[in-house]
């Protein structure tokens, strides 16, 4: 049962097609007025899903409730949900106010009613001096705008977004991801966005449900998957890290204490670890910091390093020949360490976390 | 784009086109010239007249040949239509049933008139309809057609019918459309340009078939391409031209129409 708050709740759901298993019972709370994101690399199953939740795909096994109703066994058209596709997906024989129109005279709404919601909705996005055009007369923004009115003008319950800005240029997709971003704080409505890049994920989403090979494996909001990853991949997947092997000595109530490359001691949080052992320490570059060989965690030569504009990135090898990068603002007063060069490197506290595999 | 070859490059590449273009276009054009003919012979010259273009329409022989075409034309309208209704369905069914047992074996039995070679079909028409004992006559001729006019239509509703994605239905049930209004509102319209060709080129195809109509035709009964052929053996006469050209102009503009309304479609998407 859901509790109230809920809009959309994926219960245990697994899909197969064959025997290949596309999504391996992924449980899901999406909230209401949320902008939650479905983030993986191409093939962890997100898509699936939210075709799962739009009726385009039958689920093996598992519920997926909508306000508590169960959809599972509903044809997409009677479905409260609305999608924007990836490709947009406009009726290219059909003007933009026809396009609009076509979910409210489906779902019997006056003609006289759909009409002012049409003109509601294209004002939302912009896009009113445009009404009588055909699709194929439209840059892509503005289609992608078409698409995203289509589908909020029958007011859904939650809407669908299948990387919806993956078309688009990127100076354009960054001006949207604000705009998106402010029409569903204005809507009120959940939404539910589907991409792979993580620094859309990062800046539009409340929270992020971050997937790979058919399973969640983080649920949070953004600051929380970029800066307590429970796992390798989360901190692989979202962002640059770099992944130290360490040993492990002791955990104790979620710190851990941890011998590095090098044989000094670190102390750092951990994320749920066995007690002992092998283990990787994930560390992003830009919470690391030069200092003198003796006073520094970690030894490294510089093996050369790249200019980034707002960044430089300092490439070094540890001692056991481990491989890391360093990300050093660029101000006049950094200095930077030449090729060659043997430094220290201090970790920050707490930026630093022991992760399992 | 990869570098074009130049074809000019080919040995024997002028000769070979000139002797093909002579071949396939040069007794056309006699025709259309002597259709213009105001000689009664079909050799000599005589000079520019219409006067065969009016034997056509009140000559001796003009009853004959208007119910010959007005046969022709009923025919090829009802045979087209019911062909396209078929092709249509037939290829929404190839196209968006996914994979399904026979789908090779019902692709090959869609295109196989194409195959067979047209006299086989002829005489196994002939031989299906007296064995079931049924009169042969304008009925016989209209099935006929309709079934080898299938493939035809098939083809250019096939082909648009791939260019078109699946994501126009999916939106449409996204929006609440049902099945049934997704297809009528959104797929039938897009793929109308396919369907229009397909019908023209159906409806051609039966305009100008002899050989099976000759076959299953009944007695008294003569399509325009059969009556031409009756008249011509009894020695050509110059209103044949004229007659000739007539169905020339008419193809060419049924066949042109396909192919443009079948561009302007796929350039929308």
């Amino acid at each position: 049962m859901t509790s109230p708050g809920i809009a959309v709740s994926v219960e245990q759901v697994v899909k197969r097609y064959g025997s290949v298993t596309a999504l391996h019972g992924v449980s899901l709370d999406i909230r209401e007025n949320e902008f939650f994101t479905l983030l993986g690399p191409s093939g962890c199953g997100k898509t699936t899903l939210l075709r799962a939740i739009a009726g385009f795909e039958d689920v093996t096994e598992g519920h997926i409730r909508l306000k508590g109703k169960d959809l599972v066994d509903q044809p997409p058209f009677k479905r409260p949900v609305n999608t924007v596709f990836q490709q947009y997906a406009l009726f290219p024989h059909m003007s933009v106010t026809d396009n609009v129109m076509f979910g409210l005279l489906r779902k019997g709404w006056s003609r006289q009613e759909a009409e002012r919601r049409v003109r509601d909705v294209l004002e939302l996005v912009q896009l009113s001096d445009f009404a009588a055009r055909k699709p194929g007369q439209l840059s892509g923004g503005q289609q992608q705008r078409v698409a995203l009115a289509r589908a909020l003008a029958p007011r859904p319950e939650v809407l669908l977004l299948d990387e919806p800005l993956s078309a688009l240029d990127l100076k354009l997709r960054q001006a949207v991801r604000m705009e998106l971003k402010a029409i569903q704080r204005e809507t009120g409505i959940a939404f539910i966005f589907v991409t792979h890049d993580q620094e859309e994920a990062l800046t539009m989403s409340d929270r992020i449900a971050v997937m790979s090979s058919g399973r969640v494996q983080q649920v949070g909001p953004p600051r929380e998957i970029y800066e307590a990853p429970v796992n390798r991949f989360v901190a692989d997947f979202i962002g640059e890290t770099n992944l130290l092997d360490v040993e492990v000595e002791s955990v104790n109530d979620g710190m851990a204490k941890v011998l590095l490359p090098g044989n000094r001691r670190f102390e750092c949080p951990a994320a749920a670890v066995e007690a002992r052992g092998a283990g990787h320490l994930s560390v992003r570059p830009e919470r690391i910091s030069i200092c003198a060989e003796a006073a520094g965690d970690l030894i490294a030569t510089v093996t050369g390093h790249t200019y980034l504009g707002t960044d430089n990135q300092l490439h070094v090898k540890l001692v056991d020949g481990e491989v890391m990068s360093i990300r050093l603002q660029n101000t006049e007063s950094t200095l930077l360490p030449k090729t060659g060069d043997v430094i220290g490197l201090e970790l920050e506290a707490g930026a630093a976390r022991l992760l399992a595999d | 784009m990869a570098a074009s070859t130049n074809l000019r490059r080919f040995p024997g590449f002028l000769t070979v086109t000139i002797i093909c273009l002579f071949v396939l276009y040069a007794p056309l054009i006699v025709v259309a010239v002597y259709s213009f003919n105001a000689s009664t012979s079909i050799t000599n010259w005589g000079g520019i007249s219409l006067a065969w273009y009016v034997d056509v329409f009140t000559g001796p022989e003009a009853p004959k040949f208007q119910q010959a075409a007005l046969n022709s034309i009923i025919i090829a309208v009802c045979a087209s239509i019911v062909a396209t209704i078929v092709a249509t369905l037939a290829a929404v069914a190839m196209t968006r049933a996914g994979r399904f047992r026979g789908k090779t074996l019902s692709f090959a039995l869609i295109n196989l008139p194409l195959m067979v070679p047209e006299v086989v079909t002829a005489v196994a028409s002939l031989v299906f309809f007296s064995a079931i004992g049924f009169t042969t006559g304008l009925t016989t001729i209209l099935i006929a057609h309709t079934v080898f006019c299938i493939p035809f239509a098939y083809l250019p509703i096939s082909a648009r019918m791939q260019s078109i994605p699946d994501m126009y239905e999916q939106a449409a049930m996204d929006l609440y459309a049902t099945p049934r209004e997704a297809f009528k509102l959104v797929l039938l319209p897009l793929m109308t340009p396919g369907v229009l060709s397909g019908f023209l080129l159906a409806f051609i195809i039966s305009l100008d078939d002899f050989l099976i109509t000759n076959f299953v035709k009944g007695a008294g009964i003569e399509t325009l391409p059969t009556a031409i052929f009756g008249s011509v053996k009894q020695g050509i006469k110059p209103n044949i031209m004229a007659i000739s050209t007539l169905m020339l102009v008419v193809s060419v503009v049924f066949v042109s129409l396909s192919w443009l309304i079948g561009r302007m479609g796929q350039e929308k998407t």
